[in-house]
């Protein structure tokens, strides 16, 4: 169980101390299939390492600066495209931790860049991107039409030269959830950076990332999603505030349930809940190859994000239409 | 996993698991004298595992992947596992090697300095290597040629040189049967047998060379030389190296320095002979 590992060096960096040729190759290979190997880099800077772990750590180093130059370019050039509109554009997610210079930017990996805006300036904002040299990733009518229907996003963008992905947000759950966020205050009370750009208070950043990983998905990318909250939770000014604020957006035990998490797994190891227990397993579930490990249990959380995400009988029609087309789970 | 090797190539460390035996066996053989990771600890993880569960052993189909993969990458038949765990490898390299700029070239080396090859797949730039790898020269790779990002120095990648259609036949005729892996019929790219390099050329892999001469060979033309300028190699090497744009600054001022340092010519040749005759010529006037 290299996930175990993988957990205890980013809680507790001494820990490697003594650990296995083995080990090591276990640590490095779930570090980098949870995309935790530049976070893992970090958080191991001036603790003593085997001589041929060395150079993994600083290329991994290395990379995550490349990364987060490069998204901080990509949401320059958004904020470009984006400027004649005259419209806030909220960062999410790695970019915004980036551009907020915040903990949970250290060594992060960063996939596509993620913007929120007004729903009410989509169709125009959808112009101004594909007039500045962004083009639709998904050919497939179905996919395009459910997208614009029922998901939270714009259909992902990619920008035809320089081959990377934004997605467009309005609101930060699907609109076929049971929880309705409020996406007027979460704009509204968003942070203004020094190029404005804007980034989440940091209660709402909280309350993004739990609904995120709790309340839409799969938990795949569930560590790295955690450890964002953690030391999310590690800057929030007011923790009265955060619940309040997860109130409001109707995420109340959502987000709860993440701050548990965070403590249990990265924290100071409180107990948790049987529920809580079993999402764990699904974290933790990945070998010393990096490979998945636990079908049955991701197969399980699998058909949990869509029971999350809408109604039975949509669930229903919408995995039918998905199986034939050749999409097959996990 | 199953079945594992790990080995040290070059620079750079492997640990290739397997789900069946054959690959890792095939692999066993042909490195015999490689040497082991450092501490045991390798810098890329290559897993060759079943596309789908139950293709382990109904007709069974290896997907590549590892620390870094391709989640489109074709499977292909166990038949053909050595050339999957060659390509699992070329794909860590490719995508996740930031310690040297890598060119997508051939090399060999003498008298402490490289002769650097490049071009596209079937322009001879492997067979050229394997050749005058047996004639006198140090086999440095036929697939990467690791520049040094300080330096600017070659460093070897000394791996199974992948001898590809008619380039097998050639080879068999110069080199003895011991030293060859399976013949791989109908791949994607055709036939193909590897090559074991000399023992020299893993004997000395933690050598690095001076580039003294930068050549784009192509195959099957009358001989024939020409100057290319300083522009249009530049060019071509950023489209020959995989992690250029990932070196950003370093990368750059790397590949000036070669480019800028080197003289380069493209070479056309019909065959072997004529091939070795042209390179000896070539470098017999660099003085």
């Amino acid at each position: 169980m290299s996930a175990v590992l993988l957990v205890r060096a980013l809680r507790d960096p001494a820990s490697v101390a003594g650990l296995s040729g083995a080990a090591w190759n276990g640590l490095v290979a779930a570090a980098r299939a949870e995309r935790l190997i530049g976070t893992l880099a970090y958080r191991l800077e001036g603790i003593e390492v085997p001589d041929a772990v060395r150079p993994i750590l600083a290329d991994a180093r290395l990379e995550a600066e490349r990364e987060a130059r490069q998204a901080l370019w990509e949401a320059d050039r958004a904020r470009v495209a984006l400027a004649h509109l005259d419209v806030p554009v909220v960062l999410l997610k790695g970019t915004a931790y980036v551009a907020a210079g915040l903990a949970a930017a250290r060594g992060r990996f960063i996939g596509d860049l993620d913007i929120l805006m007004p729903r009410d300036a989509l169709d125009a904002v959808e112009a101004a991107l594909l007039a500045a040299g962004w083009e639709w990733v998904k050919p497939d009518p179905y996919d395009d039409a459910y997208y614009r229907q029922w998901m939270h996003e714009l259909p992902p963008l990619i920008h035809r030269e320089r081959d990377r992905m934004i997605d467009v947000h309005h609101t930060i759950l699907p609109l076929t959830a049971r929880q309705t966020p409020d996406a007027g205050a979460l704009i509204a009370d968003s942070v203004e950076l020094p190029d404005g750009l804007r980034v989440l208070s940091p209660e709402d950043r909280i309350v993004h990332a739990a609904a995120h990983m709790l309340a839409d998905g799969d938990l795949a990318g569930g560590l790295r999603n955690l450890w964002d909250i953690h030391c999310l939770l590690g800057e929030l000014p007011d923790a009265a505030a955060l619940d309040r604020r997860a109130a409001l957006h109707g995420l109340r035990a959502h987000v709860a349930q993440a701050v548990r998490l965070a403590r249990h797994v990265y924290g100071d190891g409180a107990p948790l809940p049987v529920a809580d227990r079993l999402i764990v397993a699904r974290l933790l579930a990945r070998n010393e190859w990096g490979q998945e490990t636990r079908k049955a249990v991701r197969f399980g959380f699998y058909l949990r994000s869509h029971w999350l995400r809408m109604p039975p009988a949509m669930l229903m029609r919408h995995l039918f239409t998905k199986w034939r087309r050749g999409h097959r789970p996990v | 996993m199953r079945h594992t090797i790990s080995l040290r190539i070059g620079p750079a460390s492997f640990r290739v698991g397997s789900a069946w035996r054959a690959p890792i066996a095939q692999l066993a053989e042909l490195y015999r004298g490689y040497p082991e990771p450092e501490d045991g600890i390798a810098d890329f993880t290559v897993r060759l595992e079943p596309s789908r569960p139950w293709r382990r052993l109904v007709r069974p189909s290896v997907f590549i992947t590892g620390d870094h993969g391709l989640a489109d990458a074709a499977p292909m038949a166990l038949r053909h596992g050595l050339l999957a765990a060659e390509m699992g490898m070329n794909l860590q390299m490719a995508l996740g090697w930031r310690r040297h700029l890598l060119l997508h070239a051939s090399c060999v080396e003498k008298d402490g300095r490289a002769l650097v090859m490049t071009g596209e797949s079937g322009s001879g730039k492997s067979t050229l290597a394997a050749l005058l790898g047996e004639r006198g020269w140090r086999f440095m790779g036929d697939e990467f040629t690791l520049l040094d990002l300080l330096t600017g120095e070659a460093f070897a990648f000394p791996r199974l040189v992948s001898l590809k259609n008619a380039a097998v036949g050639v080879m068999e005729a110069e080199v003895e049967a011991a030293r060859f892996g399976p013949l791989l019929l109908d791949t994607a790219k055709g036939d193909i047998r590897h090559l074991m390099p000399r023992g020299e050329a893993v004997a000395r892999m933690g050598e690095g060379a001076v580039p003294a001469l930068l050549l784009f060979p192509r195959f099957g033309f009358a001989a024939d030389v020409r100057d290319v300028g300083p522009g249009e190699v530049f060019m071509r090497l950023t489209q020959a190296s995989t992690n250029y744009t990932a070196l950003r600054e370093a990368g750059f001022s790397t590949l000036s320095r070669f480019v800028a340092d080197l003289p380069a010519q493209a070479i056309d040749f019909a065959n072997g002979d004529e091939a070795i005759a042209l390179v000896e010529r070539l470098w017999g006037e660099l003085g």
